[in-house]
């Protein structure tokens, strides 16, 4: 059973709770969207399926299995890529270097291989920076290839976290806000990456987005979450005409029509 | 004069491997190690008694320091690295107190604050005390040379970009299914283990050790030396060494020069110069010498 699924997970900070009992499911292959207004508990939400929180009830399935405890890493090595919503670029690693991270299990990670299979370090080191090559050119980031990442504009650094989440080899990436601080034309190349790498790679992907415009020409399916729980699913424009929604995102209910953009 | 540039020399290597460990540590890992000065006196220590009280040859003391210094990282690791950084430096600093007052206390192995006397000189017996000290230093130089080109390969590799990513983002590192703390112990062990052989060499040309030799202001002299040399290059903390003890060094010098100073002030004198050496070069070359990328 290929999809990502939570039931009833809540959690809470003190006696505040910030997710109540959310349940869904996506599938793995497909362009998911979340959005909500500002303490959502979407982030959060993000942070307990990729194993930065444990969630007081509830409990997350990917991909057919059970995830307990909050182990990032293992969750990672599952196959459950994430990038974050202010970016975390390796600021001293050039541009490169950071891709190059991504790859998981690299022989040369580990002290022995170093020392007495330096022939196989090599190899795997040669194929992936042939992997990160292909990544710069296709996320257009060949120019500041070999420049410290730190330097980088907000949106190159979110095309960056992306191309670094792709080096790990995931088979579905959690996006939070892919588009906050980058400019119209850069959007629409973002989007246009993301429809590439899903239809070429069937790569899923759920991205928290504020931008609803962008968001809603990308995926395939909205969810809506409010005050920590499932206000709504389905499809965008069905999701964004619903009154429930436009009252919890945008404080009243819109004039008839003004969804269709 | 021989002897006291031979010992200049040996002093400054000591500090060299010492600054490598660290600079590996924090320059490439950013572990924030306030503690060398404890895996420094636990390498002369066991040394010191392996050869003196079980008879060990140094050819196998040294190695047992070096694994005992990297030992005793370990649970620190296990502990200490799913602290924050700032806190690491506290249970670091905490730890090398423990390790000194432990040789404080324990007097039926370690004798105390009395220390341990006659700590038997490298290659004893083929020749005079000038000769014990010159194979030192040539064993001690090719120990650099060595831990050089094991850090440079180290660093330069797959690992060596994984634990300068922990040192950038650790979280980011997570969500690439990488185990930081894996990174950071073994990188915790390793420096242990250099700054073990630092202690195993310091036994061995002092001849004579005390727990007051492994004091904090040791751990903080190679935090000047990477800092003046420049972290995350190796060549700075090379470097940083040699400055480091020619400053210590120099200061002897003035004596007489500056007026009002008695001898038994120069040791303060020492520390104002080192103190005013480290400020100048906070104000005017913060990356170092060689102020490499990982410069912070």
């Amino acid at each position: 059973m290929t999809s990502l699924a939570t039931t009833g997970i809540s959690l809470s900070y003190g006696d505040f709770q910030v997710l109540d009992g959310v349940t869904l499911s996506m599938s793995l292959d497909g362009l998911h969207g979340m959005i909500g207004p500002n303490g959502a508990g979407k982030s959060t939400f993000f942070a307990v399926l990729s194993g930065f929180l444990q969630p007081s009830a509830g409990q997350v399935t990917f991909d057919g299995q059970v995830l307990r405890g909050a182990r990032p890493a293992a969750r990672a090595s599952m196959g459950l890529g994430r990038t974050f919503q202010i970016p975390r670029e390796f600021a001293h690693l050039t541009v490169r270097q950071n891709l190059m991270v991504g790859p998981r299990d690299q022989p040369g990670e580990s002290l022995l291989p170093l020392f007495f299979a330096p022939g196989r370090v090599r190899r795997a080191e040669a194929e992936i920076a042939d992997r990160a090559q292909h990544l710069l050119d296709f996320l257009k980031l060949n120019a500041v290839a070999d420049k410290p990442a730190g330097g980088l504009s907000g949106g190159q650094k979110k095309l960056l976290e992306l191309g670094r989440a792709l080096m790990s080899d995931p088979s579905f990436i959690l996006l939070d806000e892919p588009y906050a601080g980058v400019n119209p034309v850069l959007i629409e190349e973002i989007s246009q990456r993301i429809r590439e790498i899903n239809a070429e790679r069937g790569i899923g992907f759920l991205i928290i987005e504020h931008n609803l415009m962008a968001l809603n020409r990308l995926v395939g399916d909205l969810y809506v979450l409010d005050g920590g729980r499932l206000l709504a699913h389905g499809e965008p424009d069905q999701v964004l005409a619903d009154p429930r929604v436009r009252e919890a995102y945008m404080g009243a209910p819109a004039p008839s029509g003004a969804e269709a953009t | 004069m021989l002897t006291y540039l031979l010992s200049i020399l040996v002093i400054m290597g000591i500090y060299m491997l010492l600054a490598l460990a660290l600079d590996l540590q924090y320059g490439f890992t950013g572990l924030i190690n306030f503690g060398l000065a404890g895996f420094f006196g636990v390498g002369a220590y066991a040394s010191a008694l392996l050869t003196l009280k079980a008879g060990w040859t140094p050819l196998l003391s040294f190695p047992a320091a070096m694994l005992a210094a990297a030992l005793l990282a370990w649970p620190l690791g296990r502990v200490a690295l799913r602290l924050r950084d700032d806190y690491l430096a506290i249970v670091t600093l905490g730890f090398s107190e423990i390790v000194r007052l432990v040789l404080v206390q324990e007097q039926w192995l370690t004798n105390g604050v009395q220390g341990i006397p006659g700590v038997p000189r490298l290659g004893a017996g083929w020749g005079n005390a000038r000769f014990s000290d010159m194979l030192l230093l040539v064993l001690l130089a090719l120990s650099i040379a060595v831990a050089v080109a094991v850090l440079r390969r180290v660093t330069h590799s797959p690992y060596g970009r994984t634990i300068q990513a922990v040192r950038d983002d650790e979280t980011a590192v997570y969500v690439l299914g990488k185990e930081p703390a894996r990174f950071k112990t073994q990188v915790l062990m390793l420096g242990a283990a250099l700054s073990g052989l630092a202690g195993a060499y310091f036994a061995h040309y002092m001849t004579y050790i005390v727990p007051d030799q492994f004091v904090p202001l040791i751990t903080f002299y190679v935090w000047m030396a990477i800092i003046m040399g420049g972290v995350a290059r190796l060549s700075g903390s090379v470097a940083g060494a040699v400055l480091l003890v020619l400053f210590l060094e120099g200061v002897r010098f003035t004596r007489g020069i500056i007026p009002g100073v008695s001898d038994a002030d120069m040791g303060s004198v020492q520390l104002g110069v080192v103190g005013l050496v480290l400020i100048l070069f906070m104000r005017w070359r913060p990356q170092g010498l060689f102020g490499g990328r990982g410069a912070r």
